[in-house]
């Protein structure tokens, strides 16, 4: 038990901090969030050639640097402080943890070097309701001889109208519940899909919506195991939700720090605002939110690196991730919204960042389940057995 | 960064786990899972005999240097430890007072001949301490202690007089450290000392407080006169801020592990009972029980980080400066959530004219704990100024 960062995973976390300071400036941010692509490709080239993010914990033999769950969610927190724009999250938090989850090798070996290099990729399996459990998963599909036909619109896939490669979960057309649900691996030019950007309150995360019309798809695309995918499609959610409480961290911390450097500055009745207790019990309170998702999440990492060489199973993955994802929402909501309260009036104009924050706290938060969903899901766990006394 | 112990680690952990199952029984069985905060009072000589069943087993003070006939155990060890005792409903420590805050101050900042003296039968769980530090005007403001101590050249003896307040397990030990001023006309941090105190002796009486459970953990003690020898006083006169503050630094870190596995227990008890009487359907209980189980793992997490963290020296980082206003604050939802769970029922005693439950008990005390050992509200303050550097608040 070493529960903290190593020196190797110190150097990754200021690389990142000191890249992004530099680059995911508040005026880049906001000059790539008004386009329809949602980031810059100069900046995603630059992450991808000169930093070598999307290949962290990709093993070797796919041309990735074969680091762990640890080394990933350090760089998140720093992307998720400086509000980064970029395909990250999705090419490598979904689309990449679908292939080393369900991929079969010759998926892996096609698709996971493709995204060392730079491609984008994306998963897609929730519809209409924004339901992220099984019965979220809509979209169907007809087996004909040795292909499968899919009908269906997906919603809510981060960078879903930009990615290169998707992946794809639908369930048999006349399957229910957990069964009959199978994942696809397909290039997003396949005929059949078209696709269209989501306009979405929170401007610095970009989703689309995914129209399928009678997609043809051979044997080869399968991942996983054909109608049984369920588990692993919830792996691959429970590591996706890891990551992302990963980014609310940092922007829960930024938050503080932000609305921090702004009451030190003000001064009203002729003292800095920093001074009152009535505004430092807020940041105290704000602390402590911060600090204590930071626990969850580095634990969560770890249950991450330990689920990827076996020694965690898909339980313990999932109350990682339940865990990490309930707290680390309502960490975030609750010092961006303090961070509006603090900075007074111009907590609410559009010039000050607390404002991009706030509504990435929200759009995060509903985002693979919202903290009722969460706590839900461990209720089970905890009280849908049988008492033995 | 990772969470996995060591193999040699997991043999510790069989070794006290296995010696527990084969020791806390038979006459010990009466004591399991008692002794916790809201219950310290009770089955004290049980209590201390198993303190002495610990010894003899080896378990006392694990952390200590081995010259003071500890194990030097590792952090990880200490964990375990602290784990597996709860696991198996270890009760609440008679000693801890002695092991985890008297013994680590006397062999920070005592000589050899106190180390000498009160070590080993700290380590033999022999001899019970308590602490005094608060006095009716010295609550958040401690550096106001108005104890004084006065030092009388023929009998070479200190005598103490004053008053201190919310003193635990008074009755029930052999010693008090007291902070007290040597120095009558000095103010604030100034001037202190601090003292090692007999608790038996004419100066020293000790009067109940009476709680809002109908029970009496918290003590005021009257020093009149008492005495104190020369050879007790640690570090020199005016040295008793340091001490003080250097103990309070102790009394953070790895006890809380312990103190966590209390409020493990106190959950399951809660959820048992919720899947027992129907109140787990409830959605909204369903989701309270899902956020204390999320606030305790976190509180679990949270130590490790510190402990794992924690300077060569013992200091900690101000990450651990969130920690007691985190549990308190948790601990104190637990208590009303189980009172929720239970419904119309947590009203019910029982029996007269005021036996309350664990959960009834722990409802009602959990309402001290954001108030004893700094506020909630000091807590922000420093939190806020020491933590976030936040300017500080003018002090008259």
């Amino acid at each position: 038990m070493d529960f903290k960062f190593t020196d190797e995973q110190i150097m990754i976390r200021d690389t990142a901090d000191a890249f992004l300071a530099e680059t995911s400036t508040s005026a880049a941010v906001r000059q790539v969030m008004d386009s329809e692509l949602g980031y810059d490709p100069q900046l995603w080239r630059r992450i991808c050639d000169e930093m070598y993010w999307q290949g962290i914990h990709i093993p070797e033999a796919y041309g990735g640097l074969g680091l762990g769950y640890v080394e990933l969610t350090a760089t998140l927190e720093q992307m998720g402080r400086y509000l980064c724009c970029s395909p990250f999250y999705a090419s490598v938090c979904l689309a990449a943890n679908a292939l080393l989850v369900a991929g079969t090798e010759l998926q892996k070996l096609t698709y996971l070097p493709q995204i060392t290099e730079g491609k984008t990729a994306t998963l897609a399996h929730t519809s209409e309701a924004g339901d992220w459990s099984s019965s979220g998963v809509k979209v169907t599909y007809q087996k004909q001889g040795d292909s499968y036909c899919l009908n269906g619109t997906y919603r809510f896939v981060p960078d879903g109208h930009s990615a290169d490669i998707l992946m794809l979960a639908a369930r048999d057309q006349d399957s229910h519940g957990l069964e009959g649900i199978s994942l696809f691996v397909v290039p997003a030019n396949t005929p059949g899909i078209s696709r269209e950007w989501l306009p979405t309150m929170d401007q610095t995360r970009r989703q689309g919506q995914l129209q399928i019309n009678n997609l043809i798809l051979h044997e080869g695309t399968v991942m996983g195991s054909a109608g049984e995918a369920w588990p692993q499609l919830e792996q691959i959610l429970d590591l996706g939700r890891i990551a992302v409480a990963a980014e609310q961290l940092g922007g829960s911390q930024q938050c503080l720090d932000s609305t921090l450097a702004y009451i030190s500055e003000r001064v009203q009745f002729g003292r800095s605002i920093a001074s009152y207790q009535s505004v430092k019990h807020k940041c105290a309170d704000m602390m402590v939110k911060v600090e204590a998702a930071r626990s969850a999440v580095y634990y969560a990492a770890c249950v991450g690196d330990q689920f990827f060489n076996q020694t965690a199973g898909a339980s313990e993955l999932a109350e990682a991730a339940s865990i990490t994802k309930a707290y680390s929402s309502d960490s975030f909501f609750h010092n961006a919204g303090v961070g509006i309260q603090l900075h007074g009036g111009v907590g609410i104009t559009a010039e000050y960042d607390i404002q991009l924050y706030f509504k990435r706290a929200k759009s995060t938060e509903t985002f693979l389940g919202a903290s009722d969903y969460h706590r839900e899901r461990l209720a089970i766990l905890l009280l849908d057995t049988q008492v033995t006394l | 960064m990772k969470l996995d112990f060591s193999p040699k680690d997991e043999l510790f952990r069989q070794e006290i786990a296995s010696w527990l199952a084969s020791n806390l029984c038979g006459e010990f069985d009466v004591i399991r899972g008692r002794g916790g905060p809201g219950d310290q009072h009770m089955f004290i000589d049980e209590r201390k005999a198993w303190e002495q069943k610990l010894y003899q087993g080896g378990w006392t003070c694990i952390g200590w240097p081995p010259e003071y006939g500890g194990r030097d155990a590792s952090i990880e060890e200490q964990v375990i430890f602290n784990e597996e005792y709860a696991r198996a409903q270890g009760p609440g420590r008679a000693g801890h007072i002695g092991e985890t805050l008297v013994g680590p101050t006397l062999i920070a900042f005592g000589n050899q001949d106190q180390k000498d003296r009160y070590l080993p039968e700290i380590l033999r769980g022999e001899a019970f301490w308590c602490q005094g530090y608060s006095e009716p005007g010295a609550g958040s403001d401690l550096a106001n202690v108005k104890t004084g101590a006065q030092f009388d050249d023929a009998t070479q003896q200190w005598f103490i007089s004053g008053q201190k307040v919310w003193t635990s397990l008074a009755r029930e030990s052999d010693y008090c450290f007291v902070i007290a001023r040597t120095d009558a006309k000095s103010v604030g941090h100034h001037g202190l000392g601090f003292f090692l105190v007999p608790i038996d002796q004419t100066g020293v009486t000790i009067r109940p407080i009476e709680q809002l459970t109908g029970t009496s953990e918290f003590n005021e003690v009257f020093f009149d006169d008492a005495q104190c020898s020369v050879e007790d006083i640690v570090g020199e006169p005016g040295d008793g801020w340091k001490v003080a503050m250097g103990l309070l630094g102790f009394e953070r870190g790895i006890s809380t592990l312990g103190q966590q596995m209390l409020f493990q227990n106190e959950l399951d008890e809660i959820i048992t009972l919720a899947k027992t009487n129907g109140s787990a359907k409830n959605p909204q209980i369903r989701q309270r029980i899902a956020e204390a189980h999320i606030g305790l793992r976190i509180m679990r997490f949270n130590s490790m980080r510190v402990l794992s963290s924690e300077g060569a020296d013992g200091s900690l980082q101000k990450e651990s400066m969130i920690y007691k206003l985190y549990w308190s604050s948790w601990h104190r939802n637990l208590g009303k959530l189980a009172m929720d769970v239970m419904g119309a029922e947590s009203e019910v005693l029982k029996g007269g004219p005021y036996q309350l439950n664990r959960l009834q008990s722990m409802y009602l005390f959990s309402r001290a704990d954001t108030i004893y050992g700094g506020t909630n509200q000091i807590q922000r303050n420093l939190i806020a100024e020491r933590a976030l550097g936040m300017p500080r608040e003018p002090r008259g």
